[in-house]
């Protein structure tokens, strides 16, 4: 560990801002990453569920 | 691979080296302008251009550095080893500036070919280590310098 | 034909969009699970327990983030450019989508090197953001993603939309080795590569094993999201085939 306490971790040797807005934004850009996909998913089955149920309706 | 294959990856081939070539050109023909500075070298053969603003890179050259006690106005010598060039500037140099360091300087040079410098910024390089080993290698003389590689020019 | 069967038998099997569809499945689990723990961590490793620099202090910590976003960006389009190639030769419907798969992903890991190369500058050099030739070529390689999907989307036809994609996916590779060489042949404000194949990193164990995992991390996440990405897109393309039919019957349930 090369930090002595909690809040010295969080202060980051005064360059917290720096340091925590990075990985922040990080996180979100992994995040997005993955939730992104995962809705186009669920869109894109509903959509093509939708058109089976139509063409089976129409026959 | 059929003819009709080959011949597609040859046109694919044929993109690349195509589209490397132009760039390799016009990267030749910009090659200076590309250079984010010029080094005491080049600024002391007359390379560099006397009234535009251009940028200075160099190593601060120990015990150059000299703070004017009234005001934020430091001088300093910034070198490549082989010439260096004096950099006035007025103002709060960055964190990591110190002597040894690397740093790029932007302003005007002067008829004295000293680098009057609105903006200064500090270089640094790949050698990342611990305060310790720092400290230790320090102790021992063998502090590594800015390698001359660190960026053509140093 | 003697040619004929010099490519291996999975080569092939890539081109089937259902057997595509079925390993990824299979492989998927693997990889975020790789991908959970590497992250986790070099993360908290390099956060917590890696030695901060002697020169930076912490503000150092950004290199977790930093070099491997931007290593993913080069490493996602070249990807990209393959797959586009292939796709362009072979004419496989596969390689095309995962070219266009990768787009989206390669540009959001582009703008993360990026913003946190300038977070990172703000404090160490003293500038947000310098126009010197690694950065000016990075900035290259967003463009040229966003200029992909962009392209991607305009285009009506999705054979000639992958064409003319992957042309200029192959036509932009050339700024790969531009970045990656910036550094030693033009006089830049950033440091040389942190990794260089020939020689140990310049830096203690404790600096770079962390950065290595995230890395690693890395990759398998860019896997994960390129299988996610892939997959949506095969059941977009082969919809009216007969086994994505039955899979989305069973979705229905």
């Amino acid at each position: 560990m090369s930090f002595d306490s909690f809040s010295d971790f969080l202060a980051m040797g005064g360059h917290a801002l720096y340091v925590w807005s990075c990985f922040a934004l990080g996180l979100i850009v992994l995040l997005g990453n993955v939730v992104a996909p995962m809705i186009e998913r669920k869109k894109i089955i509903a959509e093509q569920l939708r058109r089976i149920r139509r063409e089976e309706a129409q026959s | 691979m059929n003819a009709q294959r080959k011949q597609r990856l040859t046109l694919v081939l044929m993109i690349i080296f195509g589209s490397g070539v132009a760039v390799a050109l016009v990267a030749y023909a910009l090659s200076q302008n590309i250079n984010l500075f010029y080094s005491p070298s080049q600024i002391s053969m007359g390379e560099a251009p006397a009234d535009t603003r251009i940028r200075a890179g160099g190593i601060v050259v120990e015990g150059s550095i000299r703070r004017d006690p009234a005001s934020l106005k430091v001088e300093f010598d910034i070198t490549d080893y082989a010439h260096s060039t004096t950099v006035q500037y007025v103002g709060i140099l960055p964190d990591l500036f110190r002597e040894g360091q690397g740093i790029v300087a932007q302003g005007l040079l002067d008829q004295d070919g000293r680098l009057v410098a609105s903006e200064v910024l500090a270089k640094h390089d790949e050698n990342y280590m611990s305060p310790e080993v720092a400290a230790a290698l320090a102790a021992a003389g063998e502090m590594p310098h800015m390698p001359p590689t660190a960026g053509k020019g140093y | 034909m003697a040619g004929k069967n010099w490519m291996p038998r999975w080569f092939y099997q890539l081109a089937s969009p259902r057997w595509c569809y079925q390993i990824t499945g299979k492989l998927l689990p693997g990889f975020v699970v790789a991908t959970l723990l590497l992250i986790t961590i070099g993360t908290v490793w390099g956060l917590a327990f890696a030695p901060q620099d002697y020169q930076q202090g912490n503000s150092f910590r950004i290199i977790y983030l930093h070099v491997p976003a931007a290593y993913m960006a080069q490493s996602i389009y070249m990807t990209m450019a393959l797959a586009g190639a292939i796709g362009l030769i072979w004419k496989m419907k596969v390689a095309d989508m995962v070219a266009k798969s990768c787009a989206p992903i390669g540009a959001s890991l582009a703008v993360l090197a990026l913003a946190t190369g300038a977070i990172w500058g703000k404090p160490t050099w003293g500038s947000y953001w310098v126009w010197d030739a690694r950065l000016t070529s990075m900035l290259i390689l967003l463009f040229l993603y966003l200029g992909i999907i962009a392209l991607n989307s305009a285009i009506e036809s999705e054979s000639t939309a992958a064409q003319s994609t992957a042309v200029l996916a192959l036509v932009g590779l050339v700024n790969i080795p531009i970045i990656k060489y910036s550094v030693d042949w033009w006089n830049t404000l950033h440091q040389p590569a942190t990794f260089k194949i020939t020689e140990r990193p310049a830096m203690p164990p404790d600096m770079w094993i962390p950065l290595l995992i995230l890395v690693i991390g890395f990759y398998c996440f860019f896997a994960v999201t390129l299988m996610m990405r892939l997959r949506n897109e095969i059941i977009r393309r082969e919809r009216r085939a007969g086994w994505v039919r039955e899979l989305l019957m069973q979705q229905r349930g």
